[in-house]
């Protein structure tokens, strides 16, 4: 007997659908490494180095740290090999970043005493704690003098900080650089592997947990985390109760017709609607019909300044629930449609009302579904950016939209959200080069939370499942 | 056909009267004119070939049919006197009183305990104590209890197949029912929880009525009391189980029982 060979044995079907998953795999993977590398890598205390350079150019030493190798073309079709400088000193010594021909550079030497400031502007300064021609003894007790000063005041709190370091350049000039301005400072050439590495993590600490500074360039992205968190729980804490009595009423109320069948398939097209559309319907709708009769309604003493007909927290939120709304109802009808006709009747031959066979029978059994659901909901909440640019996110807010006071959560307030914090810092930033690695670790913070926010759903699920499993299947 | 003689019994040891149902689903009659009269603390098996209605019949008694759209039900049942076809019949209370095992178990993904107890707590009883009596009270008129008195919170899908039908069936009568339908209880099962349901059917009906479905004319033959068979939507005959196995009034019902066809 022959045996079927190539696409009739099914060979061809296995190696396509094990390439394809490997290739899905393989990008995931490169994504996050990519996300990763760049972002996070940003937060590892580089190596400083005092660069000189080629007469010719007339450029004068500089305190650097390399970030990337290029190669450009140059006019007269040749190429140049080059080599991206971190100089910071924006204010001092702009541009912060700068592209120097290899070719040019002449030496590079990693000085003890170099040492990178993080500031409350300007961004960091790079520079070395002593004069880079005095002799070495003068040099290092220079430096170990004006690097205790500056723990001893950085231990107290910044209005507390009178004095000034002297910071040097490579070319020899110093400048006083008031310790009240400093966040942080490192001296990354005297450091060993441990001081790295918690220095490493405490920078990753603190860009996860404070608020931006300098146009979002600087500092963390904890608003932006907190007020994404907080929308994608609001609009889950709507959508799912919304989607479920809708999912309820078409699989069980509705008579089973050519109008629910219509109702059905625009429901499904609901979810292909682009989401600016929803943003627009969102602004249209929720902020200045709703939002503005709950204004004249209720807040008429506070107009013409608008309480809620104006973007916000909750806007977002139901703009969001909307559009995910189709996604929820999908999912759920799908797994009531799953449940066995024989537990229904099982139930109803109990002498159980229609009601309570849903209440007591098939909700429960559809309770993995409607968190399938969630979780696609999330994770297409999550990561839209579009129609909240409209309906109540800001680049920077003043105030997170939960804190201390009356009524706590401020429903009315604009926030910050990651996905436009991303957009925000990769094209309206006016320092391109300083905010690169921070879209970076945004969006790998953004990838991570959507999975954390699924994973948590995704165990859930797999809790009730557990809980009346077959052991024969 | 319908001059074919079938049993009458006295109206104080009857169930269920059956007149004229016929019975199509969306047109295509699926029982046509049955009458008949079900004794009351009885066995009474309905046999006959795949698709003669026997599930049908059984189905109108608890209007289970209500629930298949384009049903339509004729003719009159009533329970104990009682039309159980009129609009106004509560149904929830009318399945209360008839309770019905499917052919295929269907426990709920539940615990064993709350299994039984589902019926009573629909019913509003929800104090522990007079549910742990009533649910082994079921369980052991179920024949189930010695077997699951240790595992009453383990859920109910970690059973047996013969072990969630005894289950079912003491759901059923733990919301104690007059009447009990099972249609084609012991068709999924294995010889031996065929065996165990056979017997448990036997002394349930001291206390039930019970109507039992089966195409296995050897199972009719062991537990019922009386036996009808149906053929293609019709009520061929119906007479006492013995009478009928032994000395067949009808051509069709001696074809079937001889194994000529079905
Ligand atoms: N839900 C239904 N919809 C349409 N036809 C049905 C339905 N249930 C049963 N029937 C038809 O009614 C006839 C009797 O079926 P049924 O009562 O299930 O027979 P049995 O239980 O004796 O095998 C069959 O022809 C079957 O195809
Ligand atoms: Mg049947």
């Amino acid at each position: 007997m022959k045996t079927p060979s190539g696409w009739r044995s099914g060979d061809g079907a296995l190696w396509l659908s094990t390439g394809a998953v490997t290739l899905t795999l393989l990008l995931t993977v490169t994504l996050l490494v990519l996300l990763g590398r760049v972002g996070f890598g940003h937060f590892w205390p580089e190596p400083l180095a005092t660069f000189t350079f080629d007469p010719a150019t007339e450029q004068t030493p500089l305190v650097a740290a390399r970030r990337e190798h290029g190669t450009f073309a140059l006019a007269d079709g040749g190429k140049e090999a080059r080599t991206l400088l971190r100089t910071g000193n924006r204010d001092t010594a702009a541009p912060d970043f700068r592209w120097i021909a290899n070719a040019s550079l002449r030496s590079a030497h990693f000085d003890p005493a170099a040492i990178e400031i993080e500031r409350r502007s300007w961004g960091p300064a790079l520079g070395l704690l002593a004069p880079p021609e005095a002799p070495a003894a003068n040099r290092a007790s220079l430096a170990a003098r004006q690097w205790a000063r500056l723990e001893e005041a950085l231990a107290l709190p910044s209005q507390a900080r009178t004095v000034s370091l002297t910071l040097y350049g490579a070319d020899g000039s110093a400048r006083p650089l008031p310790l009240a301005e400093v966040v942080r400072a490192w001296r990354p050439n005297a450091m060993d592997l441990g001081e790295k590495l918690s220095l490493y993590f405490s920078r990753i600490g603190a860009f996860i947990s404070e608020p931006p500074r300098e146009a979002n360039t600087e500092g963390g992205i904890f608003p932006a985390l907190f007020g994404t968190v907080l929308m994608v729980m609001l609009m889950t804490v709507v959508v799912t109760p919304i989607g479920v009595v809708a999912a309820l009423y078409l699989h069980e109320y509705a008579p089973q017709g050519p109008l629910t069948q219509t109702l059905r398939i625009a429901v499904n097209n609901l979810a292909g609607v682009p989401s600016i559309v929803y943003g627009v319907f969102g602004l249209g709708f929720f902020v200045y019909l709703v939002g503005g009769s709950l204004d004249s309604a209720f807040f008429a003493d506070a107009l013409p300044a608008p309480t809620f007909g104006t973007p916000g927290l909750l806007w977002a939120s139901l703009t969001l629930a909307l559009l995910t709304l189709p996604v929820m109802i999908v999912a759920t009808e799908e797994g009531l449609s799953r449940i066995p006709r024989q537990l229904r009747e099982a139930s109803l031959a109990l002498g159980a009302t229609h009601f309570e066979t849903l209440r007591y029978v098939i909700l429960p059994q559809a309770l993995p579904a409607v968190l399938t659901g969630v979780i696609l909901a999330v994770a297409r909440g999550a990561g839209e950016v579009a129609p909240l640019m409209l309906v109540g996110v800001v680049k920077l807010a003043p105030e997170l939209p939960l804190d201390g006071t009356f009524p706590f959560l401020h429903l009315d307030r604009q926030f910050m959200h990651l996905g436009f914090h991303i957009y925000d810092l990769a094209f309206q930033s006016p320092n391109v080069e300083a905010a690169r690695p921070l879209v970076y670790a945004s969006a790998l913070l953004l990838v991570l939370m959507i999975v954390l926010l699924n994973l948590g759903a995704v165990l859930l699920r797999a809790y009730l499942r557990g809980r009346h499993r077959d052991p024969l299947g | 056909m319908n001059d074919m003689p079938t049993l009458a019994f006295d109206p104080a040891d009857s169930c269920l009267n059956v007149e004229q149902l016929s019975v199509s689903y969306d047109g295509k009659a699926a029982l046509r004119e049955v009458s008949l009269t079900v004794p009351r603390h009885r066995v009474t098996a309905f046999i006959g070939p795949s698709g003669c209605g026997k599930s049908t019949l059984l189905r109108s008694f608890n209007r289970m049919n209500d629930l298949i759209r384009g049903v339509e039900v004729m003719g009159q049942i009533r329970l104990f006197g009682e039309d159980i076809l009129a609009p106004e019949v509560d149904v929830t209370a009318l399945r209360r009183r008839i309770g019905m095992v499917f052919q295929q178990p269907n426990p709920f993904p539940m615990s064993v305990f709350d299994n039984v107890a589902y019926g009573l707590r629909l019913q509003g009883l929800s104090d522990q104590r007079a549910l742990e009596r009533e649910v082994e009270w079921a369980l052991r008129s179920a024949a189930l209890w010695d077997e699951v008195k240790d595992r009453l919170e383990a859920s109910a899908l970690t059973l047996s197949g013969g072990q969630q039908q005894r289950l079912v069936i003491a759901r059923a009568i733990a919301i104690r029912p007059e009447v009990l339908l099972l249609d084609e209880p012991a068709s999924a099962l294995d010889p031996i929880s065929t065996l165990k349901i056979e017997e448990l059917i036997g002394q349930l009906a001291e206390a039930y009525s019970i109507i039992v479905v089966t195409h296995n004319m050897q199972q009719a033959a062991r537990v019922s009391d009386y036996t009808a068979f149906l053929y293609l939507g019709e009520l061929v005959e119906f007479s006492a189980t013995d009478d009928l196995f032994t000395r067949p009034q009808a051509r069709q019902t001696e074809d079937y029982i001889t194994g000529r066809y079905g």
